[in-house]
């Protein structure tokens, strides 16, 4: 006869609705877990998608994420030259505020914030979604476009065209524009974004360099006011080469590194300064508040289960009184617990997996991760539930007796 | 007849030093079996002191303690040892029923006897006989909360009787009861004594039920009165 399985179902619509309450509060832990897994991947995929095995940047900085880097565009031609090196391009990146200037259907971007306003100069009137982009300007058939074309085509030499991670919400043939430039999307990639987790945009890179000066008048202005002529435009923030499968990755970085004035990473190195470097404090402190979400999990499963076990006190006394043994007073507390904990798991699991597509941040949920994190949950309870065991086996037989 | 519950020389006191109270002191007293003894007293007398030490919950400072032929407590007695004792010779039967309240009363006398290795399903059977026995078959499916005072109490004096127990404990088990209703919670208790030769103790303040017992033991600060 199984004790805690019948005064669960005695209580069962107090029991589902703790199971609910704490549900929620392990679906939010497991949320933090997936947020964080999605910060990781989402810093990776960035390098990923480029599928570059070096990147040349600025000498004495970790660019172009964790650091600015601003090298000469005709440096592609040198890195191209090496021993080992099939292919290399230039890339730019600028995080832009664009807006969604019309096309088939409206967009529906995660981040959008629609707005209605006049455009200064021009005078007319703009309508459209504001839209957060890191744009990629990149050589087509070079190294560092977009890793997968899910719909449409990618850029063909074009200019003024797009192709957009479909986190962006843009649809194809959309026109999207920036600093006054309307670019039309061509294709849609699978995804990929910074990691602000503002989708990618991919443009040429003359587009981007274009894109660069035009968003910054004022100190084009002020160069020339100076003196100094019209800011150079071939300017890139880093150069990437894709090796061939015999050449080390290190011994091509060292090369470059020889170079003045360069810095060389290679792709794994440049994981790592993603990882550890760009989105290590986000991941810290997704980190740190998982760890307190779950210190409080335990603390609230602790006390359910011992209000639970303290509601039970003349029970477990008349149990004992009649000669129950130790490990059925243990079992009675204990199976509680965990399936308190399986049912608030499963709950607050289904419940994420239900709606952890519409976070505006990737959720990383895979096996590994709800499995651990069940694992988890059921040494929490267990840790949790002795508080309930220890009060249990504290009961005097004797406070049975007596009214 | 032979005694089944034999106090020799029982003392218990509770405390050390100035604060300590001597709850009993040389208590004697043997019940037979078939009996039905009543034990009565004001509050602080020691009925429930002696009740306890007679459950095997305390343990006596001195004086010897015999139950069905057992020496309790001499030589090495586990508390595995001491709730076997109970779970086999026992037979508990409380003021408020104390009935577990998420089974119904057939899984509540068939608990007890599953606690001694009984199989569920002949627990089961054997349950719903004594049920039928105390006249409240009827009622076996259903919950302590839909039972009335008294079907609780004879649910609960089913389950004392489990186990057949040589030895029967009853503290105040007709308090929440009407008169005629304690009448025949106090017959059952007799019938049961008679039927199994089981020594029944009642520790009782209900004088409506003292005609009903064998003998009537008065306990006065801490020592037997009258008997």
């Amino acid at each position: 006869m199984n004790l805690a399985l019948r005064d669960i179902r005695h209580n069962l619509g107090r029991f589902l609705l703790t199971c609910l309450g704490l549900g929620l509060l392990l679906g939010v832990a497991l949320a933090m877990v997936g947020i964080y897994g999605g910060i990781v991947e989402e810093a990776l995929s960035l390098a990923r998608g480029m599928r570059a095995d070096l990147w040349v940047v600025e000498g004495g900085s970790r660019g172009p994420f964790a650091e600015a880097s601003r090298i000469p565009g005709d440096v592609r031609e040198a890195v191209a030259r090496l021993p080992g090196v099939v292919a290399a391009g230039s890339l730019t990146f600028q995080t832009v505020e664009a807006r969604h200037a019309g096309g088939p259907g409206e967009a529906t971007a995660p981040s959008e914030d629609n707005v209605r306003e006049r455009a200064g100069e021009a005078g007319r009137q703009r309508i459209g979604a504001v839209l957060r982009l890191q744009v990629v300007g990149y050589e087509p058939d070079r190294p560092g476009g977009p890793p997968g074309i899910l719909a449409g085509r990618g850029i063909a030499r074009g200019r003024l065209e797009m192709v957009a991670d479909r986190s962006a919400g843009l649809p194809l043939g959309a026109m999207v524009e920036m600093a006054n430039l309307r670019y039309r999307v061509v294709g849609i990639s699978t995804r990929a974004v910074s990691t602000g987790g503002d989708p990618l945009a991919w443009i040429t890179l003359r587009d981007s360099q274009d894109l660069q000066f035009r968003l910054s008048p004022p100190a084009a202005r002020r160069a020339q006011q100076g003196g100094g002529g019209a800011l150079p435009q071939d300017t890139v923030n880093a150069v990437v080469a894709r090796l061939s499968p015999h050449a080390d990755a290190a011994a091509v970085a060292a090369e470059v590194r020889r170079w003045k004035h360069f810095a060389a990473l290679t792709g794994a190195e440049q994981e790592n300064v993603l990882t550890r470097s760009v989105v290590d404090k986000a991941r810290k402190q997704i980190g740190l508040f998982t760890t307190v979400l779950l210190l409080v999990s335990a603390v609230i499963v602790a006390l359910i289960i011992y209000t639970l076990t303290m509601d039970k006190m003349r029970e477990i006394a008349t149990l004992k009184l009649i000669g129950a043994p130790d490990r059925s007073i243990v079992a009675l507390v204990m199976q509680q617990a965990l399936l308190l904990g399986a049912v608030s798991f499963t709950s607050g699991t289904a419940l994420l997996l239900a709606v952890k597509d519409h976070f505006p941040r990737r959720v990383v949920l895979g096996l590994a991760e709800v499995s651990g994190f069940g694992m988890l949950v059921f040494v929490i309870c267990l840790l949790a539930s002795l508080l309930g065991v220890r009060y249990a086996l504290r009961i005097e037989p004797a406070q049975a007796l007596g009214g | 007849m032979s005694a089944l519950v034999e106090l020799a020389g029982i003392a218990k006191g509770f405390g050390a030093g100035e604060a300590r109270v001597q709850a009993l002191l040389d208590i004697n007293l043997s019940v037979a079996a078939g009996e039905v003894v009543g034990l009565r007293g004001p509050s602080g007398s020691g009925k429930s002191t002696l009740l306890n030490l007679v459950a095997c919950i305390l343990e006596p400072d001195a004086g010897t303690l015999r139950l069905a032929g057992e020496t309790v407590w001499q030589g090495r007695w586990s508390r595995a040892d001491l709730r076997a004792l109970r779970r086999e010779k026992i037979g508990f039967i409380f003021q408020f029923h104390n009935l577990l309240p998420f089974l119904d009363a057939t899984d509540n006398v068939a608990l007890a006897m599953t606690l001694n290795r009984v199989p569920l399903a002949e627990a089961r059977r054997r349950a719903r006989a004594l049920l039928d026995h105390l006249q409240v078959g009827k009622r076996a499916s259903a919950m302590p909360a839909k039972l009335s005072g008294g079907e609780a109490q004879r649910v609960a004096i089913a389950r004392a009787l489990a186990n057949n127990p040589r030895i029967i404990l009853a503290d105040e088990p007709t308090a929440a009861l009407d008169s005629e209703r304690a009448q025949v919670v106090m017959e059952l208790l007799r019938q049961v004594a008679r039927e199994q030769q089981a020594a029944v103790i009642v520790v009782t303040h209900d004088d409506k039920i003292f005609s009903r017992f064998d003998r009537l033991v008065s306990l006065r600060d801490g020592r037997i009165e009258a008997d």
